[in-house]
């Protein structure tokens, strides 16, 4: 929006962030949605370097050590793993690799399809309908074969996996954003634009686009989950990350063996693979209507009505 | 005091929104009788569906809420019954049809189907359900009913799904029947012939017509008694003829003067110079449908020049092939000289700053997302070559200044706007680009009475200062007959007849005109009494 409204002060800028800031505030569930988010992003920033040698030095001794004992320090508050690493560490380490992983191909798939999509919607029959048969090819194939077949020629690496799950996930949005773009080209305010003369490119960015975002917002934020978990079953046929390397997914394949008698090894980083989407759910969820004009006021007047 | 049919005591009706509580009606009173017709008359958000939306038990509670009031049918209160003894009533006693019919019905059921059900459900046997059917379908004008029980909605026109809407909401023989805006999305032809058969079916039937509308006109034809809304309260009500003889209220007063087709008509501006625009055999084709057949007119510099028609005769087509919105299939048309059709992209894009065109519906043809001052800057951002970026701002204000906005408006969304302020806005965004011609598409048919003769005024006003052209799209006679100096008429896709107002208005030479004319609605109830009282003679 600040492309085309750069003659307004700065000071607009600035009360424009303190709007979003006071919506936020608005809705709680958001608020600590963000907390959270910003705190596991702190800890995919910061955590291999400070705690990685605790999450990767063995402790016979202390296999399968229940949570909730603080004995052994407080690394062990969550238990510890069948090789008796501290699970809260390597949770805290894992972040890394599963955030870049799922954000990489929720991102990667995210742009690729949109920008499919929005040219399948828009142009002429032929690309179009060329688009649409590719997406078709890769919804056929199932998204595990491929992967497995990919990753086997090439080496598991996380840029592959990146590569490898965007690639699957691209129908999805391709699908969607082509066929929201087909019912908004007819929509009059488009008609509007193209009687002033406005350009296929300004068409599909300024008055298209913005209206297609917040499904696709709220459609990654629920494919994050599953792409935490496709990653998982990768790692588990041993063709996605590898050990020492650790994930989320990895750690709660890696406890699926204990799970009857050692049920933390696998449930704290589901946990965390359920905190993270749950609060990307919620954060979306306040972004769409926050970005909506027509949407604001429900956040701004807050609770006067009931 | 229970001897009306059905009676409204101080009903108070309070909705919850982002605003607060706001009382959508206040302290209404109104009563209907046996074969009475009760016109409830307002304007967009005067609370005119509120009580009869309370008399069917259609007001959402919460965020609705029924704050005071009693609702007497046959005596018995409505609002103290519990939900199945309201059943019973509603669809059985009294019965409602809406504005839209095509969303009433169910596309993917036989019409015949749907119509026995209403009885079904309400205990008649199939078999006696099916013969009643074709018997209300040919009562309410639908030819060959044996074959058109067997059709879905889609195959329907307006009209006819209008009359099929009629025949299910007389299926039980209701006391009372509740029509909101029952015309409203027809063409005035049909809705003609709609109001007619509302009132033989309600004159052989005896039962009590409550008429909910925006339309004088309307009232003017049906209504016995009319009840005026404003702002939630009831500001007057008599009969038809002494309301709009001797409106008591401010109100009223207002809403009567501002009914168009009471000004004196233009006999054409001179034709001085050379036309902007001449037309030559001008077609469209959609496969082997033609929209429109050759088709040739002129448009002068600084003319208003009216295209009227039913839905389906091309107008919009018409507006859409010289807006190269569509491309046409046969013929010319030059725009000072230089051929539309022939242009290449870049010359094309030129043209578009001086032919410009206002929508119909300014809630869809303003972009939700985009503020005012984005709407109307968007044309600079597009057209570079007009105004320099720091002097948008300031343009803008004046713009917005020159359509009766106040400049602190510029950074509010369309949905924070009224019908009439966004239109307002569509029309300085076309204004933006310092156009030649606008292009008005029903421009104002979506619009109050008040807002719509703000808005002529409007536009009047600019084309006396700015020198422009209009080619004004519409189907509301009277509006053209103020605002219009030549008319088209069309007729399935053809020009039937072209000439200036006057010519058109006291001397139509084609049936179809005549027609057309003889069928939009006066607000007067003597002049309406009189055409009906010619018509009836006429077909008896």
């Amino acid at each position: 929006m600040t492309e085309t409204t750069p003659d307004v002060p700065s000071a607009a800028g600035q009360s424009r962030f303190r709007r979003l800031a006071a919506m936020l505030w608005a809705d709680k569930f958001a608020l600590v949605a963000m907390i959270f988010l910003i705190v596991v992003l702190l800890c995919a920033i910061l955590g291999p370097m400070l705690l990685d040698n605790l999450a990767t030095r063995q402790n016979l001794r202390g296999r399968n050590a229940p949570p909730f004992d603080l004995t052994r320090g407080w690394a062990f508050v969550l238990g510890a793993d069948a090789l008796g690493r501290p699970l809260l560490a390597r949770i805290i380490v894992a972040a890394r690799n599963t955030i870049m992983v799922a954000a990489g191909a929720v991102a990667c798939s995210l742009l690729i399809g949109a920008a499919l999509g929005l040219v399948a919607g828009y142009s002429r029959r032929g690309l179009s309908q060329a688009i649409m048969r590719l997406a078709d090819v890769i919804m056929s194939f199932p998204s595990l074969l491929m992967a497995v077949i990919v990753l086997y020629m090439l080496s598991a690496s996380v840029t592959n996996l990146i590569i490898v799950l965007a690639i699957t996930r691209i129908p999805i949005y391709l699908r969607t954003t082509r066929a929201e773009v087909l019912e908004l080209r007819e929509r009059m305010f488009v008609q509007a634009a193209l009687v002033m003369g406005a350009s296929a490119r300004r068409i599909v960015f300024r008055h298209i686009l913005p209206m297609v975002l917040p499904t696709l917002l709220t459609i990654a934020t629920l494919d994050f989950a599953f792409v935490m978990l496709a990653e998982s079953s990768l790692s588990f046929l041993g063709i996605g990350i590898q050990p020492p390397e650790i994930t989320w997914g990895l750690m709660v394949s890696q406890g699926r063996p204990y799970l009857t008698h050692a049920w933390w090894l696998s449930f704290w980083p589901g946990l965390a693979i359920i905190l993270t989407t749950l609060s990307l759910n919620l954060l979306s969820n306040w972004m769409r209507v926050a970005l909506d004009p027509a949407q604001r006021w429900r956040l701004e007047m807050g609770k006067k009505n009931d | 005091m229970t001897d009306h049919l059905l009676e409204v005591r101080n009903l108070s009706v309070e909705f919850h929104t982002a605003g607060g509580r706001v009382k959508a009606v206040q302290d209404v009173s109104w009563h209907l009788d046996r074969g009475e017709v009760l016109a409830i008359l307002g304007e967009s958000g005067s609370g005119k569906s509120v009580s009869a939306s309370a008399v069917m038990d259609l007001i959402d509670c919460p965020p609705g809420k029924i704050t005071a009031g009693q609702i007497l049918f046959e005596g018995r209160d409505l609002l103290q019954m519990d939900s199945n003894e309201r059943r019973e009533i509603n669809g059985k006693r009294i019965a409602m049809i809406f504005q839209d019919p095509l969303s009433a019905l169910n596309p993917v059921y036989r019409v015949g189907w749907q119509i026995e059900e209403t009885m079904t459900i309400h205990g008649t046997p199939r078999a006696e359900a099916r013969a009643e059917t074709l018997e209300l379908l040919g009562r309410v004008g639908i030819p060959d009913p044996a074959t058109a029980v067997q059709k879905y909605p889609h195959q329907f026109s307006g009209g006819q799904r209008q009359r099929l809407m009629v025949a299910m909401a007389l299926a039980l023989r209701p006391d009372i029947l509740i029509a909101d805006e029952p015309t409203t999305a027809l063409d005035v032809t049909v809705q003609a012939q709609i109001l007619s058969l509302l009132e033989v079916l309600q004159k052989e039937t005896g039962m009590g017509l409550l008429l909910i509308t925006h339309d004088l006109g309307v009232v003017a034809e049906t209504a016995d008694r009319v009840v005026v809304m404003n702002g939630g309260r009831i500001v007057e009500q008599g009969t038809a003829l002494e309301v709009y003889r001797n409106p008591k209220h401010a109100y009223t007063r207002d809403l009567i003067a501002s009914a168009p087709g009471k000004g004196a008509m233009s006999g054409g501006v001179a034709k001085e110079g050379a036309e902007f625009l001449k037309v030559r055999g001008l077609g469209k084709k959609y496969g082997a449908f033609e929209a429109l057949k050759d088709a040739n007119f002129e448009l002068m510099p600084g003319e208003c020049l009216a295209i009227v028609g039913e839905s389906g005769s091309g107008k919009s087509t018409l507006a859409k092939t010289l807006l190269r919105l569509e491309e046409p299939t046969a013929g010319t048309a030059f725009y000072k000289g230089r051929d539309l059709f022939a242009m290449s992209p870049k010359e094309l894009f030129a043209i578009r700053r001086e032919i410009q065109m206002v929508f119909q519906d300014p809630t869809q043809s303003l972009n939700p997302r985009m503020s005012a001052y984005e709407l109307i800057s968007e044309a600079w951002a597009i057209h570079r070559d007009i105004l320099p970026k720091d002097r948008w701002r300031a343009r803008v204000a004046e713009l917005l200044d020159q359509v009766g906005l106040a400049p602190e408006h510029a950074d509010r969304f369309p949905h924070q706007f009224s019908g009439g302020q966004r239109q307002r806005i569509a029309i300085a965004r076309a204004l933006a680009l310092e156009p030649e011609i606008i292009i008005c598409d029903e421009a104002v048919s979506a619009l109050d009475v008040q807002v719509q003769a703000q808005v002529i005024d409007l536009l009047a006003d600019l084309q006396k200062r700015l020198g422009l052209a209009y080619l004004f799209i519409a189907h509301d006679l009277p509006l053209v007959r103020d605002f219009a100096d030549r008319v088209i008429v069309m007729q399935g896709g053809r020009i039937v007849e072209q000439g200036t107002v006057r010519e058109i208005f006291d001397n139509p030479q084609e049936t179809y005109t005549r027609n057309l004319l003889a069928a939009s609605l006066d607000p007067d109830p003597e002049v309406q009494a009189a055409r009906r009282a010619a018509r009836d003679l006429a077909s008896a």
